[in-house]
């Protein structure tokens, strides 16, 4: 008698209890060993580019703010940036440092979220609920300047709606060096744990090659010794001008992801301490005549990467065509590359890692019921992940 | 009052889901839970699968891939239930009103499989975690 | 590499592109017709080792424009190539995935929503549209807006 040997299938998603978004990843394996990964895409899928071309070109920044909540103010500056290189428009330079400390601020508060659910999906709860706590002085400190904890809206062609005040200054700063002081123990407390060096070290790697060949971006590429960062290669806003490092790691494994997300959130403070000593007076916004026709594009590091946007102008007042492109769209297709091999205890985090952002990838997942499919949900996987965890903490 | 609006008024446990969101709302949602805010001490959980759930935290513009989803989430909860429609979009689509892959907003869908559905609106974009835990309040003293 | 370096290598293509610009120091428009584009993008990608960043689908006047954008990240240039696709009954073009796998994505969402059939493409399924999304709107062509 022929048996059929079905590979099993552990479908993750759509709606699942601990990813906010819903995504469907399809995992095939055998054994213990993932053998191939699909993920399934077209939930968050709201249509932004074509609601873009019915809005006109001051208004198109509150709609790509809310591509995604966590990149709202780095999708609205690229967009701007590339209507101000249509029409050869140049904010005045205060403005350009409020953009800069509007965009570190927000890649503080995205970085540490990451940490804190990293700590999660590998049974640190500690780690999740602690770094959840350092992130909100940062998004007080966005409402005080912005008036909204997320969702800034701060960035308008030619400069911006909101000038940091200067009675926020001392108070910005104050909150800098307490930050500073816990996430530098945050840092140590992860570089210096046994266990998380045995749980995260050469697992989900991603090559120099696949990372070049996927064309990754952000702190995914610079993780796998792929040396890019807009703000250094393409300086815009006011990154030119102050003094940071670009940090990179060539292990291109989940430590190293950590590690480079937990540098930078220091370095980003850096960057604000600069910026707010070399801040020059003067108005934050300059004149806006017509858009000529044109086309141009402009991208900015965000917290997960590049965004990039691309706008075509005729004339009009709205664009024709509108392009937008979030770093995971790039980034999460490369799961292939990196969870291939993996134990499936270690997916999960292997997923995580690259801080994967569905509503910016314009994508939801279906949940279909797979013919002999093994179900095993999310909840299942996240057991796995953290009693790996136990065990190696056990034999430490 | 029934014992069973009793216990859903009792340390309501919540269950999030995700429609098409920018994930501004889902983040404040789990913003919630951590120290600053922590609706836990008042009982409120989020957990993991509808058919534990009294209420539903329904966030974004409901797509048309996910208007399904979202029905299938309604019906496995457990009734009575309160749907919260939490955000500017999942109350009347905001920005998102013209867009082709839109089918929304949440209570146009669950009316249509339920007209007696309680939907609770909490509007803003996001919405701040005060505004989400009055909201909460709100509804379940309105019932 | 250096700027006059990365002029000089995008002029080794010239007899497949239509016009090369460069409004800008560091950006660039390459146009060229529809059959030209895949080896313009192995070549960027193979040989100047540029960084593919996205494609995009626009429904011109006249013509199917597909722009692929890449980065060469050591001046921090961008490259744009524009394709023309002439043919708009059938909009087709030659799939850049196989030796790109990061393009892979972005060929099936144009594929959702303009319609354009990617030749040799490793699997041209559905991606960013609902399941029941009725075949053949595509919901960012010209006719589909009006």
């Amino acid at each position: 008698m022929k048996i059929s040997m079905r590979k099993p299938v552990i479908p993750v998603g759509p709606v699942h209890p601990l990813q906010e978004e819903m995504e469907y990843f399809q995992l095939t394996i055998d054994g213990e060993i993932v053998t191939d990964i699909d993920v399934n895409i077209a939930y968050n899928h709201r249509g932004i580019e074509e609601i873009s071309e019915t809005l006109q070109f001051d208004q198109v920044p509150f709609l790509v703010s809310r591509i995604c909540g966590i990149c709202s103010a780095s999708h609205p500056l690229a967009y701007v940036q590339a209507v101000e290189e249509i029409a050869n428009i140049t904010p005045p330079e205060r403005a350009l440092y409020v953009r800069t400390i509007i965009n570190e601020l927000e890649r503080i508060h995205s970085h540490i979220l990451w940490a804190g659910l990293a700590g999660h999906f590998i049974g640190y709860e500690t780690v999740f609920m602690w770094a959840w706590k350092y992130r909100e002085p940062v998004l007080d400190l966005l409402e005080e300047i912005t008036g909204n904890r997320n969702n800034y809206g701060n960035v308008k062609i030619g400069g911006c709606r909101e000038d940091i005040k200067p009675d926020i200054i001392p108070k910005l700063l104050k909150e800098l060096d307490l930050l500073e002081k816990k996430m530098d123990m945050l840092t140590k407390a992860v570089l210096d744990d046994p266990i998380l060096h045995a749980r995260l070290k050469g697992v989900g790697i991603l090559t120099k090659e696949d990372a070049i060949k996927y064309a990754v971006a952000g702190p995914t590429a610079r993780a796998s010794g792929v040396p890019i960062d807009v703000r250094r290669d393409d300086p815009y806003a006011m990154y030119g001008a102050l003094d940071w490092n670009v940090i990179t790691q060539e292990e291109g494994d989940v430590f190293a992801k950590t590690v480079v997300r937990l540098l930078e959130t220091l370095e980003a403070i850096k960057i604000i301490r600069q910026a707010l000593k070399k801040m020059p007076d003067g108005p934050v916004m300059t004149e806006v005549k017509d858009i000529p026709p044109g086309e141009g594009c402009g991208h900015v590091e965000a917290p997960r990467g590049e965004t990039f946007h691309y706008v075509r102008s005729d004339g009009g007042n709205r664009p024709v065509r509108h392009k937008a492109r979030a770093p995971s769209y790039v980034n999460v297709p490369s799961f292939k590359a990196s969870c291939i091999g993996e134990e499936v205890s270690d997916a999960m985090i292997t997923l995580a890692a690259v801080d994967p952002c569905y509503s910016c990838t314009e994508r939801m997942a279906v949940l279909d019921s797979q013919t002999n499919a093994l179900i095993c949900g999310f909840e299942e996987l996240l057991r796995l992940s953290r009693e790996k965890t136990e065990r190696i903490r056990k034999g430490i | 009052m029934s014992w069973k609006l009793w216990s859903l008024k009792k340390s309501p446990w919540v269950f999030h889901v995700n429609t098409g969101a920018c994930n501004n709302c889902d983040i404040e949602v789990v913003n919630c839970l951590t120290p600053k805010f922590d609706v836990e001490r008042f009982g409120i959980k989020l957990v993991g699968t509808p058919r534990h759930a009294d209420a539903l935290l329904v966030t974004g513009v409901v797509t048309r891939q996910a208007a399904p989803r979202l029905i299938r989430a309604y019906q496995q909860t457990p009734k009575p239930c309160v749907v919260f429609a939490i955000g500017a979009c999942a109350c009347n689509l905001g920005i998102f009103r013209k867009g082709y892959h839109v089918v929304g907003p949440v209570d146009k869908i669950l009316r249509e499989v339920d007209p007696n559905a309680i939907i609770a609106y909490v509007p803003g974009c996001p919405p701040k975690p005060e505004a989400m835990i009055s909201g909460v309040i709100k509804a379940l003293g309105a019932i | 590499m250096n700027d006059q370096e990365l002029r000089d290598e995008i002029e080794k293509m010239s007899n497949k592109l239509i016009a090369i610009e460069q409004p800008l120091r560091n950006r660039y428009f390459l146009s060229c017709e529809s059959q030209n584009a895949h080896d313009v993008c192995r070549f960027l990608f193979e040989d100047v080792r540029a960084r593919f960043v996205i494609a995009t689908a626009i429904d011109s006047d006249d013509c199917y424009e597909i722009l692929y954008h890449f980065a060469y990240d050591e001046l921090g240039t961008i490259i744009h190539i524009k394709a023309h696709i002439r043919d708009r009954e059938n909009p087709s073009i030659e799939s850049i995935a196989p030796f790109l796998p990061g393009a892979e994505w972005i060929e099936r969402e144009i594929h959702d929503v303009m319609g354009i059939v990617f030749v040799n493409h490793p699997r041209l399924e559905r991606l960013i549209l609902a399941d029941d999304w009725p075949d053949g709107v595509y919901p960012l062509r010209k006719e589909a807006k009006r």
